[in-house]
């Protein structure tokens, strides 16, 4: 249904919430001094979003806000997958060492505002909209990268996402205002149907808007070759921060990019295929976008010695993967999309939150950090920073072994063998720099001036609960795939 | 509205701005002469946007608001900017974007 403004805001309610709480945030910060307490009050607010989410009705779908949103099963899945990452992140900013020295009420405000802003960027169903939320998460994570003032690491990480950003933005909006003058209209429905309908649309034209629109969504989830900001902000930022940006951001720029590669300028046959608009090969590139995005991940991780780092470089070839599933053109790869997406949230966030742990017991990201970890008291971590290692690289009985199944069977099935042997390569090839920090913390012996490893019940209570994720999930995956089964279904008026 | 004035002439026009803008974000170090490459890509898009919109009246106000919303968002985006801009100025005493890097590899 079309839904009116004040009709939308019965379905609007966990974004509403997440407001409130931002604004509430803020003001708090002014009345109290010192800002105690502010992150466990975002946690909660966060947690009560994500349950008004779950109550939400699910209809077959409906449009807010006179057609700028829409609401739907695939916007569902993000919505669940954004908060689950925001609530991670929130947690771990309480838990971490180098939070606690920056301004609590900005820190926290700006973290909600960003939570929000990618949610509308999943649901958006209106270039402006697009535009708009992207923008959003965009200048709210500029800020939370930099929010260390007295770090020079954090300020240079801060300058050069801006920059990368700016003028992947720039050339986003400029595609465009092409695709709005060709089709005339900014609503994707209406785009979709003005750039099938119309006999010879000039297809280099809209390949070029196609192209430069991937630029802006292409820098939201760090594909080649786009993805040069993200191993020095990644480093550079605060670790919550790292994390959200790594799984939060990442997420919200897959669901952009689906919505608008697939409902708006793809067409659904009756056969259940997706048909791209002909003379546009955009999967085509993007098969070559993908190809390059896992390589080159995995080839620059093996020489890096910061975890942070070294994880950034895997986070891009992750996005690889997921793009695997996003080039097939078809249900079946969004579906193995989606899945592998919720499994990179599980294992990419436990890891960061190990790297989290030893950093704040010794200060340091370096892999000489972890050396002997399982000797000098830190067995818990080690074990839980091997599991989510071993995901990360697909070993059976995890959550990643799932998710690669899945991209690798759907491209397989699809008939894009190419793409599925270099994506197995690519595997083997991340267990060398995977299996390094592994090695470091069980076989190596500590450094000698190697101090005695302490931890906090906060942080391990999380670290916990995402180690059983890893593999609960990879034992018992059924409600990973029904979950992203029933989240398949884009609105687009006809239903 | 000049007579002549056909919808190529502004097209032309915003796909100079923007090759100038792209030229401007390549070529300069100074991370302020980047932030006004991006300013001019911005105002390319938004000549395409108000063309466009004039010369179709069945989406007149979709591009004008858009164009306004850019401009907004731009100013945003020059404030965080120079904010950091700022801030690795106090840092560093440079703003030379490829000076002292010591995030590597």
């Amino acid at each position: 249904m079309d839904l009116g403004n004040l009709a939308s805001l019965r379905l609007f309610l966990p974004e509403l919430l997440l407001i409130a709480g931002v604004l509430t945030i803020i003001v708090l910060d002014l009345l109290l001094a010192g800002g105690s307490l502010l992150g466990e009050l975002s946690l909660i607010i966060t947690a009560c979003a994500l349950l008004l989410v779950a109550e939400a009705p699910h209809a077959a779908g409906d449009w807010l806000f006179n057609r700028m949103l829409v609401d739907d099963g695939f916007g569902f899945f993000f919505r669940v997958l954004i908060i689950l990452s925001a609530i991670v992140a929130l947690w771990m900013s309480i838990g971490s060492d180098e939070v606690k020295v920056c301004e609590q009420g900005e820190y926290y405000a700006i973290l909600l505002a960003a939570t929000v802003a990618m949610i509308l960027m999943a649901e958006s169903n209106n270039l402006l909209m697009a535009y708009l939320a992207l923008e959003l998460v965009s200048l709210t994570s500029y800020v939370l990268t930099g929010i260390l003032r007295d770090n020079r690491r954090s300020q240079e990480a801060a300058l050069k996402y801006l920059i990368y950003g700016g003028v992947a933005s720039g050339m986003m909006i400029y595609g465009m205002s092409w695709i709005f003058g060709l089709a005339g209209s900014l609503d994707f429905s209406v785009i979709n149907r003005a750039l099938f309908m119309t006999r010879d649309a000039p297809a280099l034209a809209i390949f070029i808007a196609v192209v430069l629109i991937l630029s802006g969504m292409g820098y939201k989830i760090a594909s080649v070759p786009f993805h040069m900001w993200a191993p020095d902000v990644y480093e550079g930022a605060p670790i919550p921060i790292t994390t959200f940006l790594a799984i939060g951001s990442k997420a919200a720029g897959f669901a952009l990019l689906t919505r608008f590669f697939y409902p708006a300028i793809s067409h659904l046959t009756a056969s259940g295929r997706w048909q791209a608009l002909s003379n546009v090969d955009w999967p085509q590139l993007l098969v070559v976008v993908c190809a390059i995005t896992m390589t080159l991940g995995n080839l620059a991780a093996l020489q890096q010695d910061n975890l942070k780092r070294m994880l950034a470089y895997s986070s891009i070839a992750q996005a690889g993967y997921a793009l695997l599933g996003f080039v097939l053109l078809s249900n079946d790869g969004v579906r193995a999309m989606l899945v592998y997406l919720f499994a990179y949230y599980l294992m990419d966030a436990g890891a960061f939150v190990v790297v989290m742990i030893v950093a704040n017991a010794t200060g340091r990201e370096d892999i000489g950090a972890y050396r002997g970890l399982a000797a000098r008291g830190g067995v818990w971590p080690a074990i839980a920073l091997t599991v989510f290692l071993l995901s990360l690289t697909g070993i059976p009985a995890t959550v990643g072994f799932i998710g690669k199944f899945y991209v690798f069977a759907a491209a397989i099935r699809q008939q894009f063998y190419i793409l599925a042997v270099i994506g197995i390569l690519n595997s083997v090839v991340s267990l060398y720099y995977y299996m390094r920090p592994v090695k470091a913390m069980f076989l190596e012996a500590p450094e000698p001036d190697a101090a005695p490893f302490t931890a906090e019940m906060w942080n391990y209570g999380l670290m916990g609960a995402l180690t059983i994720a890893t593999i609960g999930f990879g034992l018992y995956p059924p409600p990973v795939l029904d979950f992203a089964e029933r989240s398949l279904r884009f609105f687009s008026g006809q239903s | 509205m000049p007579a002549g004035l056909t919808l190529n002439h502004f097209v032309i026009l915003s796909l100079a701005l923007f090759l100038l803008g792209s030229i401007c974000v390549l070529t300069r170090r100074n991370a302020i002469g980047i932030l006004l490459g991006i300013e001019l890509i911005l105002n390319a898009a938004n000549i395409n946007y108000v063309a466009f919109a004039f010369f179709n009246p069945a989406a007149h106000y979709d591009g004008q608001v858009f164009a306004i919303f850019v401009i907004m968002l731009a100013a945003a985006e020059a404030v965080i900017g120079l904010a950091i801009v700022l801030a690795i100025y106090n840092h560093l005493r440079t703003i030379d974007v490829a000076a002292n890097e010591t995030l590597k590899g």
